[in-house]
């Protein structure tokens, strides 16, 4: 019954009548319709989405969101100093990075937080979801690299994921 | 103070416009082309949010979204038709 | 409008369109394809989310009905450009774009 008629996905479902409230403003017959929405819609889409909900600490996800944010400010200050070091080329490399995290969804994360944080764009994902290809602008040390991503990001999705 | 800032910021981004038109047309390969016009997507948005607020009008942030949401998908689109060779299989 | 939120806005709108330009130098200067990626998705991202934040601020303090719009363009295009940037940079591998000298490690190609 749960499944059939409940809310198969509750983070989605939320984030719909959110979404749905912003454009089109908040009012209570919005919010009506915003919740039937929000019931409907991953009702009639379940089939696309294969895993149950995974994460199994919603809140420690704002935590992790405005130190993503913080560092997408630092990142972008120290590209544009390299862009506007005209005069050395950068030290650029392609880094193999482990993965310890084994949910599709959790190495969506990593990848896209890496992609969004100091000189490192993560490229591809081996087949098997075990290596994590990242090229990166400016790097001498390629295990410092590794090491510093390891400890700041991939440690708290792991917590979040567990 | 904001008329100045404004008339700047257009300045600066029609700047970054120029420069993606560049790569746009010079970028040796397909790749290159494509973030060409993923970076003049996103600079358009930057552009129409300026114009609004300088009519003070909030009418066009509808037209911002929009572009975002389909040049989102027009460089997905592009990058799995290099890589694919095809967009739907 | 108070002289505050006159300042907050410049100095938003000015950084945005710092960023968007630091963005554009960056995709027109470097030498190879990987290197090109990184202005975009990171500086111009940035740049266009201060220029939205300062829309938000701008308005605000004009006192206009409040909406939420720009937030939802800023978090929209800061969930995308990591995967844009993701499937272009699959791609570039798959054709096998060239790639600058003084890169150490190779990309792999499956």
């Amino acid at each position: 019954m749960n499944l059939r008629f409940g809310f198969p996905q509750p983070l989605l479902s939320f984030a719909l009548l959110l979404v749905w409230l912003m454009l089109a403003g908040a009012s209570a017959g919005n919010a009506v319709l915003g919740l039937i929405l929000a019931w409907l819609l991953p009702l009639f889409t379940r089939a696309f989405w294969p895993d149950n909900p995974a994460i199994r600490k919603p809140w420690k996800l704002a935590a992790y969101a405005l130190r993503v944010i913080a560092d997408i400010v630092v990142a972008s200050v120290i590209v544009a100093r390299l862009v506007l070091s005209f005069r050395r080329s950068p030290r650029s490399a392609f880094v193999c990075y482990p993965l310890t995290l084994e949910h599709p969804l959790g190495i969506t994360m990593l990848a896209s937080t890496i992609s969004l944080t100091p000189g490192t764009v993560s490229a591809d994902v081996s087949n098997d979801h075990k290596m994590l290809l990242i090229h990166a602008l400016d790097v001498t040390d390629d295990q410092a690299l590794i090491d510093g991503i390891h400890k700041r990001y991939e440690k708290p999705l792991l917590e979040l994921f567990q | 103070m904001i008329a100045f800032a404004l008339s700047l910021t257009i300045a600066l981004v029609s700047l970054a416009v120029a420069l993606n038109i560049y790569r746009l047309v010079r970028g040796p390969d397909a790749p290159d082309r494509i973030l060409a016009l993923d970076t003049l997507y996103i600079n358009a948005i930057a552009l129409i949010l300026l114009f609004g607020m300088i009519l003070g009008t909030r009418l066009y942030l509808e037209a911002a979204l929009l572009i975002a949401v389909m040049g989102f998908v027009g460089t997905v689109a592009l990058a799995k038709y290099l890589k694919r060779g095809s967009v739907i299989e | 409008m108070t002289f505050a939120a006159e300042l907050i806005v410049s100095i938003l709108l000015v950084t945005g369109g710092a960023f968007a330009l630091v963005g554009a130098i960056g995709l027109a200067r470097f030498p190879d394809f990987f290197t090109r990626l990184h202005g975009p998705t990171k500086a111009t991202t940035l740049g266009v989310g201060s220029i939205a934040m300062a829309s938000i601020v701008y308005f605000f303090s004009q006192g206009q009905s409040a909406g939420v719009t720009e937030l939802l363009i800023m978090v929209f295009l800061f969930l995308t450009a990591p995967i844009s940037a993701n499937i272009l940079a699959k791609s570039a591998m798959h054709i096998k774009v060239g790639i600058m000298e003084n890169t150490r490690g190779k990309p792999w190609d499956q």
